[in-house]
């Protein structure tokens, strides 16, 4: 939802408030038409379904092909020459060959693969993907994650990253910013946040994620109770329902948001219980 | 491709000889001495004998239909028991009505289906497309016959810019013909063109929330330009099955309307020649609907493969 938000694509009942800045410019107030000039070409995604995000009627050269000659204006051949290279270089092998093929012809790594080459081809500012590797096996997953890094460096593009994979998110980000229902709980530079989880829902994050030498047998730590409904989300914290340090206020109260360390923010009543309970853990 | 379309035609062969048996024994079962109608009932035994080894009759079932498909194989369809002329010609006639009759409504049904349906789906919930969907709604309601009075009334009663029924023959100029069959088309193409818009317009509405739309509109196409570069293709399938089967039935199923106009086509054909127990007529001109039928989904199948690359792949 977010990443849709911020690309201007919500479905036409949904409504942005705030605003979405890129190069000192508010996305939100610009028109349909404008939008389109930006997405793809400064302003570029990757989406979860690889299987699904890709016309099956179409090559995926053509497919690459589109957005060059949109924003581009390239020539059908010139934009051809591009697919192909665009294809080498996210790690395609036989380019010349897999830009007339279609997308059922290739598997879930190479389909998402394409996806990058799409998303890379205007050289766009901002990149952003969406839970890129979600739907992939865990071995391409890294591949396709070390793409994305490798591609962000030298093309100099920022990386928004969407994930529930706190490795992932660890490895390749600078900042971060955690959300819970639709809310900002925390953020701040990636490196003090892992070291000082300190929103009950952060510190839920970390506590269920396997960790190496648990052993078999253990159960994993989970958050109790589920993601709430966002159409009647608590009026005050978004986590009240489920948090172990939820307390009265917090229901009806939106919280405050708390100043650590830097640039480091969290968003909670309580947070020197927060802070306290980091070693001792909030959900054993 | 090819072993997509050999696999394709066999099957269309193996139809047809199906189609040819179950025809020829429903002909079979079927009440009705095609001598004694011919004679009417005041004939005399013998001379109703005499008739039917005339027309070969007499001879065991399992013969005739070899005779039978052994003369289609070579051209010959036989001669008609009740006009004595041959099949052929009787039915040539007919096809001349009837094909072009069936071509026009589809032409008018389909760019009907194709405005209206794309019209509605990019407006969807707007109050053009509410007001279009209830226009079509109504179409399907009205049944073609009623429609084909109501049209003879207005554009060639009143208005006289068409006649109001009959064929005048290709011989006496083309746009005389199509004047002709003008107002059948459109009684024919309201109720299919209506159908079939429905269907267009719910088909892109669908594909219009698939995941890659989303990525087409991520690379910056407008909605627009994401509706004919890339929905419309995809939402073609459901539009092209129907298609094919509305054109089965502009070509079997139009009896009412030709009566409404009197058009002798292919169905008054049959239906004359089932009222004079005419055998061999209805024999031949039923099983050369269901080749048409057959063969028009034959060309809908190849039309899959072109539009959907995904198709081929699981036949070879
Ligand atoms: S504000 Fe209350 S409910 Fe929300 S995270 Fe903090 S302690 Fe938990």
């Amino acid at each position: 939802m977010t990443a849709l938000a911020l690309m201007g694509l919500l479905p036409e009942n949904a409504s942005t408030t705030g605003s979405v800045n890129l190069d000192g410019e508010n996305l939100l107030q610009k028109s349909e038409a404008e939008m389109c000039r930006v997405r793809g070409n400064k302003m570029a995604m990757i989406f979860q379904e690889p299987m699904t995000s890709l016309n099956p009627v179409h090559t995926v050269g053509r497919q690459i092909m589109e957005p060059l000659r949109l924003h581009k204006g390239l020539s059908k051949s010139s934009a051809m020459q591009e697919a192909i290279r665009l294809l080498d270089r996210v790690g395609i092998p036989n380019p010349a060959e897999r830009v007339s093929n279609y997308p059922h012809q290739l598997s879930g790594g190479q389909r998402q693969r394409v996806m990058i080459a799409l998303a890379l081809s205007c050289s766009p500012d901002v990149l952003i993907a969406d839970e890129p590797t979600t739907a992939l096996d865990v071995t391409i997953q890294d591949q396709i994650l070390e793409l994305i890094q490798t591609l962000v460096q030298e093309e100099g593009m920022s990386l928004v990253l969407i994930s529930h994979d706190l490795g992932v998110i660890a490895e390749n980000t600078d900042n971060v910013i955690v959300m819970y229902g639709g809310t900002v709980v925390e953020s701040g530079k990636t490196d003090h946040i892992f070291d000082q989880l300190t929103h009950p829902y952060t510190q839920g994050l970390f506590a269920a994620m396997p960790k190496v030498g648990m052993g078999r047998g253990k159960r994993l730590t989970t958050i109790p109770g589920t993601v709430p409904d966002l159409i009647n989300l608590p009026s005050g914290c978004t986590f009240t329902d489920r948090c172990p340090l939820a307390s009265d206020i917090c229901a009806g109260n939106i919280p405050p948001v708390n100043q650590m360390e830097g640039s480091h923010l969290v968003t909670c009543h309580h947070l020197q219980q927060a802070v306290s309970a980091r070693s001792k853990g909030l959900y054993e | 491709m090819s072993v997509f379309l050999a696999k394709r035609f066999i099957t269309l062969l193996a139809t047809l000889i199906g189609a040819s048996i179950v025809i020829f024994t429903v002909m079979e079962i079927l009440p009705g001495d095609p001598a004694l109608v011919i004679l009417g009932v005041d004939a005399t035994e013998s001379s109703v004998a005499a008739l039917t080894k005339e027309l070969g009759l007499d001879r065991p079932p399992l013969e005739r239909y070899f005779d039978w498909i052994g003369g289609l194989l070579q051209g010959e369809l036989g001669n008609s028991y009740a006009y004595k002329v041959p099949v052929s010609e009787l039915v040539q006639g007919a096809l001349q009505i009837t094909v072009p009759l069936a071509i026009l409504s589809m032409i008018l049904s389909v760019t009907i289906a194709l405005v209206i349906g794309l019209y509605a789906a990019a407006n969807h919930n707007k109050a053009s497309d509410v007001t279009l969907m209830g226009v079509s709604q109504l179409g399907i309601s009205v049944p073609n016959f009623w429609l084909a009075v109501l049209l003879i009334l207005y554009f060639a009663v009143n208005l006289k810019w068409f006649p109001p029924g009959g064929f005048p023959g290709w011989d006496q100029g083309f746009w005389k013909c199509i004047n002709a069959l003008i107002l059948p088309a459109v009684a024919l193409a309201t109720v299919q063109g209506a159908i079939l818009a429905r269907i267009t317009r719910s088909s892109v509405l669908e594909v219009f929330r698939e995941d890659f739309v989303r990525t087409a509109r991520a690379k910056g196409l407008s909605q627009r330009a994401t509706l004919w570069l890339h929905v419309l293709r995809n939402a073609m399938i459901p539009v092209i099955t129907v298609m094919g089967l509305q054109f089965a039935n502009l070509l079997a199923g139009t009896v009412v309307v030709e009566n409404v106009f009197y058009l002798p086509g292919l169905g008054s054909t049959v239906l004359k020649a089932i009222n004079n127990r005419d055998t061999i007529v209805v024999e031949n001109v039923v099983l050369m609907l269901a080749a048409m039928v057959v063969i028009t989904n034959f060309v809908v199948d190849i039309l899959y493969a072109v539009i959907d690359p995904r198709l081929k792949a699981h036949d070879i």
